[in-house]
């Protein structure tokens, strides 16, 4: 028995170990490219020889990159919450409720998401141009609210057809009009759905490059995917590889943040205890 | 507290389900009413209507004179227990307990008072700093109880209150909702399957099959005088033993057991109707005797072989066959299928309480007694109870 427990541990440690080192090994050349100096680039060298902040300066140095960076935090984070609380209503009717046409919504729902995004770029760029939104923030929130959207009920409406529904008449019973009962009893036990949704939501966003790309034209609304395409180098002639692996790291930070901030809410069984003895 | 009247109240689901047909019950003021039937009845479909969880198709409910079909469960002041308890899983037990006071908009002083006052009373004083996860089925069954009792609301609606607890809990919590109801004296309207519940608790017990009220009644009104087969066979347990037979003119039945002549106050009941009928005898295992023990009262006589004897130390059960068919109706149908005792032998299984003096054997046979006085007759095609005046 426990030499049969050892090897397992030991095999669970290797798939481990070769799990994190495929995932890693591309993060961490990444971060070596971001440290490395423009001589010793295509050294070759995994780690870099000389580490140096030269291209961390250079971007922050940059203000169409410290104006990206402020856009793609507010506009994916606008864009996450008001797609969580029409997400989170929308869920709950669909959870809850029976209604005609609830069957429909549900297909168009999933018909949204499955649209190829980029067979809408060119007429969301009519629209856009035509009223006014290109190159705005609310140019871009809007859209990717659209494409959120679905995701979000289709993962909140899972988690709303958890909670018993008996803690709802509870609520009921005990004096609360609908709303309350929704947000004083309901909404607090779908929480870790709700960042869960959240944080996939808020992804989807940050990572988005083909909107961010064609429906802004200055720094005004560019996110920094698109932002990093505009990079140059010190000449023509030189790529700036370095800039972009910094500006790469930069990007993955807040999202670690944030991720790290909700995950710790995501709490499994919040529910245990409501029902059955 | 509140009297709540029920008048040719329908409940027709989306679908198209029938589950209440013309319920009518007028409960008095601080007066415990149980609600019971087989499964699928229509119980929790009529409490969900008085709470107002569930829309009245006809009918009018009325609490305290006022016609409340249409008002929202938050605004006719009842608190209602769940089977599954629903408690918040999010809320500490004091917050469990003080939600609805807290949604009316008291004061966090008066809150805490009154929880207090609630958590003593139901001994949950030591857990009201705990999440209900890391309670006891009991002490969550108390919390759901205290969360009802808190905001002293016109009336408490039960749905199967006990029924996820063990025989032992029930049995507490069943003298605790008792002793509670008495001393709130709050009109109560409570759901359940249980048998013994609802020959206790209540002051009334209201049968339902099928959606349809068979009979309402104290329990013990009900025991002595079902007035059909179905009430017959759901009140009592062991439940009553039915036996085909004929009435013949001049009140003699005949049955399995041989024959009996009726006494002359059943007779009368029966009005005098001549001719022989098909009916359906119910004997209460209680009203069988050993013949010994009786000495000569009146009543008849027949020769039981005995399969099963249990001696329960006050008093012996003993089960036997006899020859024949067993009465057959719909309604015992449907009761058989509701206690799981869908067993159709050859033979008449019958049951009978006998004194513990008594010397019964099993397969042996012994000379019983039952007591003609204390026989039903039912109609068997009806399933009406012949003998009373309904
Ligand atoms: N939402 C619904 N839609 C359609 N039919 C329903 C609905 N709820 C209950 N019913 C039907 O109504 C009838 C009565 O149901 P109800 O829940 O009142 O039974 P019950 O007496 O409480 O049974 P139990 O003892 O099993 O709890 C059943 O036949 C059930 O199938
Ligand atoms: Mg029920």
């Amino acid at each position: 028995m426990q030499p049969a427990t050892t090897n397992r541990k030991l095999m669970w440690w290797g798939i481990n170990i070769l799990v994190l080192l495929y995932a890693f090994v591309p993060v961490f050349w990444l971060l070596s490219l971001s440290l490395k100096n423009a001589e010793t680039l295509n050294d070759g060298n995994y780690f870099p020889t000389h580490p140096t902040g030269a291209s961390y300066q250079a971007i922050f140095q940059n203000d169409d990159f410290v104006r990206s960076l402020i856009n793609s935090i507010g506009i994916c984070l606008i864009s996450t919450l008001v797609a969580i609380v029409i997400g989170t209503m929308c869920a709950y009717a669909i959870a809850r409720l029976q209604f005609p046409g609830k069957a429909a919504i549900l297909a168009m729902a999933l018909l949204v998401s499955m649209f190829p995004q980029i067979a809408l770029v060119t007429p969301l760029f009519k629209i856009e141009t035509a009223i006014g939104l290109f190159d705005t923030w609310p140019g871009l929130i809007i859209p990717y609210i659209t494409f959120a959207l679905p995701l979000a009920i289709y993962t909140l409406s899972a988690f709303f057809r958890e909670i018993p529904w008996d803690l709802e008449k509870a609520a009921k019973m005990d004096g609360a009009t609908p709303y309350q009962a929704f947000r004083q009893v309901i909404t607090p036990l779908a929480m870790p759905g709700v960042f869960t949704t959240a944080i996939l939501v808020f992804i989807a966003c940050w990572n988005d490059f083909l909107f961010a790309l064609s429906l802004t034209s200055t720094s005004n609304a560019r996110t920094v995917p698109a932002a990093m395409s505009y990079f140059t180098g010190a000449t023509t002639f030189e790529k700036p590889t370095g800039p972009i692996a910094a500006a790469a790291i930069v990007i993955t930070i807040p999202i670690v943040l944030f991720v790290l901030v909700f995950q710790r809410r995501i709490v499994a069984g919040l529910t245990s205890g409501a029902v059955k003895g | 507290m509140a009297e709540i009247v029920l008048e040719h109240v329908v409940k027709r689901y989306p679908d198209g389900a029938l589950a209440v047909d013309d319920f009518n019950l007028d409960i008095a003021d601080g007066e415990f009413i149980i609600l019971v039937g087989p499964s699928g009845c229509g119980k929790s479909t009529t409490l969900n209507m008085v709470a107002g969880l569930e829309d009245i198709t006809a009918g009018k409910l009325i609490i305290d004179g006022q016609v409340v079909n249409d008002k929202a469960p938050k605004d006719r002041d009842i608190a209602m227990v769940f089977q599954s308890y629903a408690l918040y899983p999010h809320m500490t037990v004091r917050e469990n307990m003080g939600f609805p006071l807290r949604l009316a908009g008291m004061d966090k002083q008066t809150i805490r008072q009154k929880v207090d006052e609630a958590a003593e009373l139901l001994e949950l004083t030591q857990h009201l700093d705990r999440k209900p996860a890391n309670l006891s089925g009991g002490q969550r069954q108390r919390v759901a109880m205290g969360r009802a009792i808190v905001r002293q609301p016109k009336a408490f609606l039960m749905d199967e209150p006990l029924s996820n607890l063990d025989a032992k809990l029930r049995v507490q919590m069943r003298t605790q909702i008792s002793r509670i109801q008495k001393s709130l004296g709050t009109t109560t309207l409570y759901v359940t399957h249980d048998q013994t519940e609802a020959m206790t608790l209540g002051d009334r017990v209201v049968v339902m099959r099928a959606g349809v009220v068979q009979q309402v009644g104290t329990p013990a009104h009900l025991y002595a005088h079902p007035s059909n087969l179905f009430v017959a066979g759901f009140i009592g347990s062991p439940s009553m033993n039915f036996l085909p037979g004929q009435l013949k003119g001049g009140g003699t039945v005949v049955t399995a057991l041989g024959e009996a002549q009726l006494p002359d106050r059943s007779r009368r009941a029966l009005d005098g109707a001549s001719g022989d009928r098909e009916v359906i005898v119910g004997i209460r295992p209680e009203h069988f005797e050993d013949a010994s023990v009786v000495g000569d009262k009146p009543g008849a006589t027949f020769d039981a072989p005995i399969d099963i004897v249990e001696a329960m130390g006050s008093d012996v059960y003993a089960y036997f066959t006899v020859k024949g068919e067993g009465a057959s109706s719909a309604e015992l149908d449907e009761l058989a299928k509701d206690t799981g005792n869908d067993l159709h032998g050859t033979g008449l299984s019958i049951t009978a309480r006998l004194d513990a003096a008594s010397g019964v054997r099993r397969n042996s046979t012994a000379k019983l007694w039952y007591d003609t006085a204390k026989l039903h007759l039912f109609d068997a095609s009806t399933g009406k109870n012949l003998l009373e005046a309904n």
